[in-house]
């Protein structure tokens, strides 16, 4: 048993427990935070993504030990931003959400993308959500709202 | 009025998006426990004795000595067991729960129980057939001859396994008296009645004072995986929580699902034929064997899907079709979007293209004089009713696809000798390959008469808020939408002032599973029939209720012995073409871009269905090039989404649709089946893509770069 304390969503907050716990189950158990879900547990298909000092992370890979005075955004966080907004509003106008299990780690894919790469190719996007599965939508309305939404005017990223 | 296809907002949209959504596994019930199953670790044999360990407080084993009723997950045959009484049939068989608060603690209780079994011998070879149907067309008594030549292909497919991103999962719990389910399924009535059958409740009895609720979660994604997989769940939990009293969650980890949930059928499929020197077809002969598992399952109706698509989108006079489903020591396989035409579609599509390179005949014009017409008749001596479009929408793809001359020219280059091997990784044969397929819309036969026997309500409040009560679920498929905007559309209300809830069977009547291409169809052609008597009967501000009930068009006929008559009331049709890049070196294939064109009758939701559209065909180009799944011993090789290979991003490519707009008269505004049809062509088109490429023939699926390396070390 262990008491750190790391930055969730921007509000610094303690953690007592395991610190051999997945990040996963700590936002899921711990702090009710359910938008981060379980897809393979094994860090391969995305679902459980999760911005780590600004990077993405698949959280079932990390273990709290690693959290530790770290930075952590989940998807509840992220949608407070007007850069989420206008994520949101593209997925929604170009059909890329069918079942949704995916859907917060993709969103959370293209905050990371954007920010690295505010106007990628096709191909980046590609190479951007390579590490999330989606099962629906054959991901070409998802590229399509990842395009639209960094071409437009007003330069968020 | 507006034209019903253009898009709208998903209603779930912002919840899904935003994380809100709650899934089963993000639902927690107060004081909830946990469950996890323990396992048979043989393959096929007998428990002689089983030993628990001392059981903690809080905690508990339930199994087959719980069960109230008979220990059958009751499906179509009452063959598979919830828990394992004595007889182990394949690895992995449910043997007991083990229920608690703490996951640590549970797997330690598994651990310590021991069980003792006296082992027999496997069969994992097509021998023992279980269920058999056969069926003739015309007067099929041609023999080879001089003038007849016999053309042979078999063709081999392996597993497919759904690989939605939300694991199976369900909650059990006890409330109002009643033993509750809530969780991720297709079919809520489907459960109700298995939960029923489990607990040993006669249907009248729960007429009467009603003992059973099941409830949909939001479903992450289902494909088949989730219409009878689920009651095996329901069904163990329902044991427990009649026993126990407490809310209890069961939910899978992608291992345990990957390893043990049911997966497509592995299928052999033999076809043959008699044909003139000029390509006159006299006769074609399909034999079809494909893997039930263990048990029977759904096989059976997944036997027949296939064995009625012997002719794929063409008519042949005179056909002699058999088939069986096999029971091996394996996981059950069972129901996967497309349920046997997937395995039949690219059989005859690649079978047609060899019967026309065997004859030196141009494959497009054989596959053309073939093509159905209106008034042809299909595989089981049925009626191709409805008008078929599929010369326009071949057209159609070709031309935006530009096939004909990439064909020739892809053609030309493997024969000049560009087969030589390459020495850069840009180095890349190409190939384009296309692929026609229809897909009957709704149950088989007299199944949605005689078995389903849909029911619809439609119930107005006193503030004219009109709310559908049907049993189907929205799976990521958009119903929650649709429906919705059918009945806003018709009544000429805002689509607010419509109300559709994820299916509770405490208050929605039994419409039906969520499953073959019938949700809009059927369930939508009985909301809006229920809508349309509304409008008529329409008295504002009062309570009003509708009921509509499935009635089967007279002009269908079908005889469920013979399996001969009108197997389904429409069909739907689809044109994909694929072209790919094969790496002369690695043999790895790279997917360049799709052109697709679909007769759907009428989209509901434009959007909606072109996302189904591109959805459907990457699954099927997944199983054609792709997912490799096996058994070694009878144990599934490819447990995690790391060893099983599902399409990424990167392996995505541009994907151009089109849909016809060609309203079937029966249909709501015109809509047929759109689910199924689209994932069935994708593997034909690619296979024949590949083959194209490489200028071999192509037998198996998924064409991995191991099989066309095969392929091409066999000059």
């Amino acid at each position: 048993m262990s008491r750190v304390e790391f930055i969730l969503n921007e509000k610094k907050v303690e953690f007592e427990g395991d610190l051999n716990k997945r990040l996963l189950d700590v936002l899921r158990d711990d702090f009710g935070l359910f938008g981060s879900k379980e897809g393979c547990g094994e860090g391969e298909c995305g679902a459980c993504a999760i911005l780590f000092n600004d990077e993405i992370v698949n959280s079932c890979l990390l273990p709290m030990a690693n959290v530790v005075n770290q930075r952590v955004m989940t998807i509840e966080g992220f949608s407070t931003t007007k850069k989420y907004k206008a994520i949101e509003q593209s997925f929604m106008d170009h059909g890329a959400v069918q079942c949704g299990y995916c859907t917060p780690g993709m969103i959370i894919a293209t905050e990371s993308l954007l920010n690295k790469n505010a106007k990628p190719t096709e191909e980046e996007i590609k190479d951007g959500l390579a590490g999330n599965l989606c099962r629906c939508t054959g991901y070409n309305m998802i590229i399509d709202a990842i395009i639209a939404v960094s071409r437009r005017e007003d330069d968020l990223w | 009025m507006k034209d019903i296809s253009i898009s709208i907002n998903k209603v779930d949209n912002i919840s899904k998006i935003s994380g809100k959504e709650a899934y089963v596994g993000d639902i927690k019930l107060p004081d909830m426990y946990h469950a996890k199953t323990f396992r048979a670790n043989i393959i096929k044999g007998t428990i002689k004795k089983i030993t628990y360990p001392n059981l903690p407080k809080d905690y508990y084993i339930v199994d087959a000595s719980d069960i109230p009723g008979k220990n059958f997950v009751k499906i179509i045959f009452d063959d598979m067991p919830v828990f394992v009484e004595n007889k182990v049939s394949y690895y992995g068989e449910p043997i007991c729960l083990v229920i608690g608060k703490d996951k640590t603690e549970i797997l330690k209780i598994m651990d310590g129980i021991s069980v003792t079994y006296e082992e027999d011998t496997p069969e994992f070879e097509y021998k023992d057939a279980v269920i058999h149907y056969d069926f003739n067309k015309g007067d099929p008594k041609y023999k080879e001859s001089d003038d007849l030549k016999l053309i042979e292909g078999t063709y081999d497919m392996g597993y497919q396994e759904h690989v939605y991103i939300e694991p199976q999962g369900m909650i059990g719990y006890f409330e109002n008296n009643k033993v509750s389910m809530l969780g991720a399924m297709q079919c809520p009535y489907y459960i109700k009645n298995a939960v029923l059958s489990i607990l040993g409740i006669e249907p009248e009895e729960e007429e009467k004072n009603s003992k059973v609720k099941v409830k949909q979660a939001p479903v992450g994604g289902a494909f088949g995986g989730k219409e009878e997989f689920p009651s095996l769940l329901a069904c163990q939990l329902a044991v427990a929580v009649n026993k126990l009293k407490i809310p209890i969650s069961l939910i899978y980890e992608r291992t345990e699902d990957m390893e043990f949930s049911t997966k497509r059928h592995p299928a052999t499929i033999e076809l043959k034929t008699l044909v003139t020197k000029e390509g006159d077809i006299k006769q074609v002969m399909a034999k079809v064997s494909i893997d039930g598992g263990a048990y029977k399952g759904l096989s059976g109706v997944v036997l027949q899907r296939a064995m009625l698509a012997a002719s794929g989108a063409y008519a042949f006079d005179n056909m002699i079709v058999t088939g069986d489903v096999f029971r091996t020591n394996t996981v059950p396989t069972g129901a996967f979007r497309g349920f046997g035409a997937p395995q039949m579609i690219f059989s005859v599509e690649m079978f047609i293209q060899h019967i026309a390179k065997t004859l030196s005949i141009n494959p497009l014009k054989l596959r053309k004089k073939y093509l159905v017409k209106q008034g042809d008749t299909t595989s089981t001596s049925g009626t191709f009713r409805d008008t078929v479009i599929m010369p326009d929408m071949i057209k159609k793809a070709m031309d935006i696809s530009n096939y004909e001359s990439k064909t020739t020219k892809y053609e030309k280059l493997i024969n000049a000798g560009n087969s030589v091997k390459g020495y850069s990784k840009d180095d890349v044969y190409r190939g384009v390959g296309m692929s026609w397929f229809l897909h009957g819309c709704g149950f088989t036969g007299s199944g949605e008469q005689k078995h389903i026997k849909a029911v619809v309500r439609l119930a107005k409040d006193a503030n004219n808020q009109v709310t559908i009560l049907i049993a189907s679920v929205d799976m990521g498929q958009g119903i929650k939408t649709t429906m919705r905007k059918l009945v806003a559309h018709e009544l000429e209300i805002p689509f607010e002032q419509v109300t559709l809830d994820d299916p509770d069977t405490d208050y929605v009547p039994d419409s039906g599973p969520t499953v073959a291409s019938r949700t809009m169809m059927i369930v939508g052609g009985l909301v809006l029939e229920a809508t349309k008597k509304l409008k008529k009967q329409w008295k504002d501000n009062e309570e009003q209720l509708i009921e509509t009930n499935y009635k089967q068009p007279d002009y269908v006929k079908w005889d469920d012995e013979t399996l001969i008559g009108d197997a389904y009331p429409a069909y739907s049709w689809g044109v994909n073409i694929v072209e790919v890049e094969v790496s002369k070196v690695t043999y790895q294939v790279n997917l360049v871009g799709t052109w697709s064109v679909y007769d759907i009758g009428k989209a509901i939701d434009e959007r909606i269905i072109m996302g189904q559209c591109d959805g459907g065909l990457l699954q099927g180009i997944g199983y054609g090039m792709l997912e490799v799944m096996n058994h070694k011993d009878g144990k599934i090789q490819q447990k995690s989404v790391t060893d099983y290979i599902i399409p990424t991003a990167k392996d995505s490519a541009k994907m151009e649709t089109h849909l016809m707009n060609n309203p079937f008269a029966l249909g709501p505004y015109g809509a047929k089946g759109a689910g199924e049809l689209t994932l069935i062509g994708g593997a034909p088109a690619v296979a024949l893509a590949i083959e194209n490429a490489i200028g071999k023939n192509v037998y198996k699926i998924p064409v991995t770069p191991e099989y066309i390396m095969e392929l091409m070390n066999n000059e």
